[in-house]
């Protein structure tokens, strides 16, 4: 089980969170006229990389904050922990 | 059998307490203290069980965990326990335990043929010969391979007893109380560290119980026992014995299982019989000690034939001989030690060393003692079935190749000592890459991976000197960078014996002409042949050597015999060890009961069950409940012998002509608050929000990015910038993240905030053409006329001195309102609107009707909104802006979202008007078609129309639009039901609306 430091909370077990996906896609802006391809890509396509992940996690159980979690997909290894609007 | 094999005096045991106990229905004595193989060596019991494969006698050959085949089942409790290990269990007055893997039993076993056939079972056997013909494999040969195969029988009963989890953190968790673990947990706990030790024994002291050495000025078990009472008496230091630590998971999480009450004859009613402890640790030392390897030879799995650490043990923890007649068959000097205790309580061992010569302060006393000791000597075979009565013996040439002078000499137990294999299994799952130490022929963790240190000889280091010294070192190193305290403890003076260097032989080679069984692997009765074979079939891999041959697989996971199944593929490739690696080491390092793993939440415990304020009311009005997500919701009251559809369809009729009242508290209640609301629901929802006046309610659809609707339902403007939004029971807690994944991430600018408020308010239903009779009751300063609170109006009101939330919104398709009031008095609202009610003939209603209600009218729900509609197929397209953009919208311009025959929600009615249709039927043109029947849609819900009384669902069939009027057919393969059906419009009861706004 992860141990998964919250940038709010601090230090908190994984079943405290909820997992969200990658965190580097951007939504489209609203009114925004986009093609299928990118509506597609921000829709469906993620990367599934081996290694360093930055991901979103959400403190479900605690302060139910969103936050960014750079984590080791392989390793598990978590680097670094940011808030919603923070960035690497 | 009776024989007595106790000595006098010795060991660790009470001998005041005799306890007696049965095995194999034969009742014998022990003592307190001891465990259940100790105390059969003490009958003179070999014979525990039989083989895995070939049904061949066995009996013990460890003293602990290290045991691979004295596995019994036991009964306690009344309750039965399978596999459990002799070699840990402990003796308790009444004890019951009997033979697996026998039939009729572990004397005369019919599947001991296995024994004489093995010519037939080479390795990958079941692979090879039951792939013919493929049917028989389910029916026949998997059967029967089950029941011969396999250790003991699980019970089918429900296990009553209880088992707990509990979570820790620490500073220090130390797996294993031997001096290694004892000095660092002493060093750390003086520094002010948090320790947690564990000992997978009853006894603390690992080692230190069994060797001769001294600590300071004391025996090295007093030291032990000295250092044990200190930190018990210290508040920053859990000591737990019977704990076995076999799990090192992610970020320091380590799994130990504690064996509360599996040594108690009965466990009481509020302790648990094991507890699953998930340990966080900031550091994990290991300190697990070292497994002895066996040596190999002929049939050295013959009952007698054990580790000499074990007999060592036997003799010192228990005062057991195993023998009286022993063989010590050694490549180092521990066997000397074992060969010392035997001398020293009268029994006159023969020590066969593969060494050529070997000089060390042991051998020298095992001289002085007079021993017989023969060098360049070895067991080359062992002889008897169920016991071992003699062994053939041979001298061995220099280069270990050939044997000779065999002649056989009479004994009764061969002790066997192959040099130590350290306990690596928990620094390899943490992820620790382990390295081939040569000095010592065994893998040694290397580079930490996660925090994790292993000492002592786990590490390989086998001297005591140096392991306590590099452990104090260690435990206060690492407590101090934690605490930043630091106490000095004085590293004590050790005395203990130098050993020589131990021989790297490990497999005795087979004299001419003879096929000897020579066993690696005994839990899994894999041989020498067995390997050399998968090796000639092709196998290279020691995964698949493993996977294969079965070599080191099952509850034993190859602690005694990994590495000299390594060394073997090692010789037939030519290769050295470290080349060929070892396998993975897995979690759990011991079995873990299923019950530990689940712990309490088995059966209704298995989720959290929320209940109402009214619920208390429900169960006193005969409801009946069902559930719903994790809430219990009353499915309908029952009134005399009614079962469920003519309950339910009383309740329903009741709403459409009088009053009804339904339990709505489970509704997803979500307060919205904030200056921007209306542009953020406006976004979230695919309709217009940003006129919405306050006191106003509206009815909104919330889409996925991907077009797939995402939830229902209303939102009323309480004030300026105050909302309160309600979502489906089942997809509150998804739509409460998903607006705050859009407030925190996507649009942080917008001024909003929200908050789960679902407990804070308890909701009643009224509902039915007399609803309006009974508000005004309810609320007779309000105004509830149709122009004082219209059709989606909202109002507060005075429910009796209780504050209240009116909405006028409607899920029945009747005139209805929704009563909010604080959870607190809900039970009053509900209480007083049944009282109010009681002239108006209201009757309370549960899910079933309130489905019937909905269907009838065509309300799409949770089986219509089930995560692959979009709002087209529910006919909510009205609701969809085309002027504005919302979450999802894009989406919807997908080719196959457009389609002209995309699928719609339609209504199906029997042709017959009798027949039910079940839900999730297939809908066809053609009933009789070839398979696969074309399928058109499936049918989403099913009711019995009170309205029209006949059946009545909804489907979701292709091109739904145009199909009103068609005859088709609802197919249900399940039932073996064909049933003609006709189209009509979803809409079925009041078409036009009309009823919700009168």
């Amino acid at each position: 089980m992860l141990y998964i430091k919250c940038p709010h909370c601090g230090l908190r077990p994984q079943t405290e969170f909820s997992y969200g996906g990658d965190a580097t896609v951007k939504r489209p802006e609203l009114n925004k006229e986009v093609s299928d391809q990118e509506w597609d890509n921000f829709v469906y396509l993620r990367k599934s990389p081996r290694g360093k992940h930055l991901e979103l996690w959400q403190h479900i159980s605690g302060c139910r904050q969103w936050i960014k979690v750079e984590r080791d997909t392989l390793t598990h290894e978590i680097f670094t922990t940011l808030k919603a609007n923070e960035n690497l | 059998m009776s024989e007595n094999f106790r000595l006098e005096k010795g060991g660790l045991i009470n001998r005041n307490r005799k306890i007696s106990f049965t095995f194999n229905g034969k009742k014998y004595f022990g003592y307190e203290g001891d465990t259940l193989a100790s105390a059969l060596l003490a009958n003179g019991v070999h014979l525990v069980g039989r083989s895995f494969k070939y049904h061949r006698p066995r009996g013990f050959f460890g003293a602990g965990v290290d045991e691979p085949y004295a596995i019994v089942q036991m009964n306690r409790n009344n309750e039965v326990d399978p596999n459990v290990r002799a070699t840990e269990q402990e003796l308790f007055e009444g004890l019951e335990a009997k033979s697996v893997n026998c039939w009729p039993n572990v004397n005369f076993d019919i599947g001991a043929i296995n024994n004489f056939l093995n010519k037939f079972f080479p390795a990958g056997f079941y692979y090879k010969t039951f792939m013919w013909p493929k049917s028989f494999w389910y029916k026949i040969y998997e059967p029967i391979i089950r029941k011969a195969a396999g250790f003991g029988a699980a019970s089918i009963k429900h296990d009553k007893e209880r088992y707990e989890h509990k979570y820790e953190y620490c500073d220090l968790l130390i797996v294993g109380t031997g001096p290694s673990g004892l000095a660092s947990a002493y060093a750390a706990a003086k520094n002010g560290a948090k320790i947690i030790l564990a000992e997978d024994k009853s006894r603390y002291g690992g080692s230190l119980l069994t060797s001769e050495v001294t600590i300071g000025n004391q025996s090295g078990q007093d030291w032990a026992e000295q250092i044990i009472s200190e930190l018990k008496s210290m508040p920053n230091v859990i000591l737990k014995n019977r704990s076995q630590v076999f799990g090192y998971y992610d970020h320091n999480m380590l799994v130990m299982s504690e064996r509360v009450s599996d040594h108690l004859p009965k466990t009481d009613k509020y302790t648990p019989k094991q507890r699953l402890w998930y340990i966080r640790a900031k550091e994990a030392v290991i300190s697990c000690g070292s497994i002895e390897r066996p040596l190999v030879f002929g049939n050295n799995d013959t009952p007698g034939v054990m580790l000499s650490s074990a007999a060592k043990e036997y003799l010192k923890v228990y005062g057991v001989l195993v023998g009286k007649k022993p063989i010590i068959f050694t490549n180092n000097d521990s066997g000397y030690e074992t060969a010392i205790e035997f001398k020293k309580n009268g029994v006159d061992p023969i020590v066969l060393d593969t060494r050529k010569d070997a000089n060390s302060e042991i051998i020298k006393e095992a001289k002085e003692l007079n021993i017989n000791i023969k060098f360049s000597y070895v067991v080359v075979a062992a002889k008897g079935y169920k016991k071992v009565n003699s062994a053939d013996i041979a001298k061995i040439s220099d280069d270990k190749k050939v044997i000779s002078n065999i002649e056989n000499i009479k004994c009764d137990c061969i002790c066997v000592s192959g040099f130590w294999t350290p306990t690596i299994h928990l620094a390899s799952q943490s992820g620790n890459k382990t390295k081939f130490n040569k000095e010592i022929d065994a893998f040694v963790p290397s580079h930490s991976k996660q925090k994790e240190v292993t000492l002592g000889s786990a590490n390989g280091v086998f001297t005591l000197e140096e392991t306590l010294k590099t452990s104090f070192e260690k435990g206060s190193e690492l407590s101090k960078q934690i605490t930043n305290k630091e106490n000095k403890v004085p590293i004590p003076t050790v005395v203990e014996k130098k050993s020589s260097k131990h021989d790297k032989f490990w497999c005795v080679p087979l004299p001419e002409g003879k096929n000897y069984k020579r066993f690696l692997d005994f839990q899994n009765d894999v041989a020498v042949a067995d390997i050399q074979l998968a090796l000639r079939e092709g196998y290279r891999s020691i995964e698949h050597v493993k996977r294969y041959t079965t070599l080191g697989m099952a509850t034993d996971q190859g602690k005694t015999s990994n590495l000299n199944g390594l060394q073997l593929v090692s010789e037939v490739e030519n290769k050295v060890v470290p080349q060929v690696g070892h396998t993975t080491f897995r979690p759990p390092y011991t079995p873990v009961s299923i019950g530990a793993i689940v712990g309490r939440e088995v059966g209704k415990h298995s989720k959290p069950t929320r209940k109402s304020p009214m619920h208390h009311w429900h169960e006193k009005n005969n409801a009946v409940f069902v559930d719903a997500g994790v809430w219990l919701r009353p499915r309908y009251y029952k009134r005399g012998n009614e079962n469920l559809f003519e309950a339910s369809k009383r309740e329903a009729k009741n709403v459409r002509q009088n009053v009804g009242v339904c339990d709505v508290t489970t509704l997803g209640k979500i307060d919205i608050k904030g200056p921007d609301v209306a542009e953020f629901l406006n976004r979230v929802y695919t309709n217009a929000w940003l006129k919405l006046p306050v006191g106003k309610a509206r009815y909104g659809v919330m889409l996925r990015e991907d077009g797939i609707v995402m939830d229902d339902g209303t939102t009323t403007r309480i004030s300026e910038n105050h909302y309160h939004m309600t979502t489906t029971t089942a997809q509150a807690a998804n739509v409460l993240s998903h607006l705050e994944y859009y407030l925190q991430l996507v649009w942080p600018e917008l001024n909003v905030n929200v908050v789960s408020s679902t407990e804070q308010w308890a909701g009643a239903a009224i509902a039915g053409p007399k609803s309006r009779d009974v508000l005004q009751k309810l609320f007779p300063d309000l105004n509830v006329s149709n122009e004082g609170l219209p059709f989606m109006g909202y109002k507060e009101g005075n429910l009796f001195g209780v504050y209240a939330k009116i909405f006028r919104i409607s899920f029945s398709g009747e005139l209805a309102y929704e009563v909010n009031v604080e959870s607190g008095h809900g039970n009053f609202m509900w209480e007083k609107i049944m009282e109010i009610g009681k002239e108006f003939n209201i009757q309370p209603y549960g899910t079933e009707a309130l489905s019937t209600l909905r269907i009838e009218m065509g309300h799409v729900a949770g089986s219509e909104l089930d995560g692959r509609t979009i709002p087209y197929d529910n006919s909510l397209e009205g609701l969809v802006s085309k002027k504005k953009d919302f979450i999802g919208k894009r989406s919807l311009s997908k080719k196959a979202y457009v389609a002209a025959d995309r699928q719609k929600v339609v209504g199906i009615v029997p042709l017959d008007k009798k027949t039910s249709i079940p839900e999730g039927s297939y809908i066809v043109k053609d009933p009789k078609a070839k398979l696969p029947n074309p399928k058109l849609g499936h049918v989403s819900a099913s009711c019995w129309s009170v309205e029209y009384d006949n059946p009545f669902s909804l489907a979701i069939i292709k091109d739904g639009k145009n199909m009103i009027g068609q005859k088709l057919y609802a197919l249900s393969p399940l039932r073996n039901k064909s049933i003609p059906v006709e189209i009509v419009s979803s809409h079925y009861v009041d078409p036009k609306g009309e009823r919700v706004r009168s």
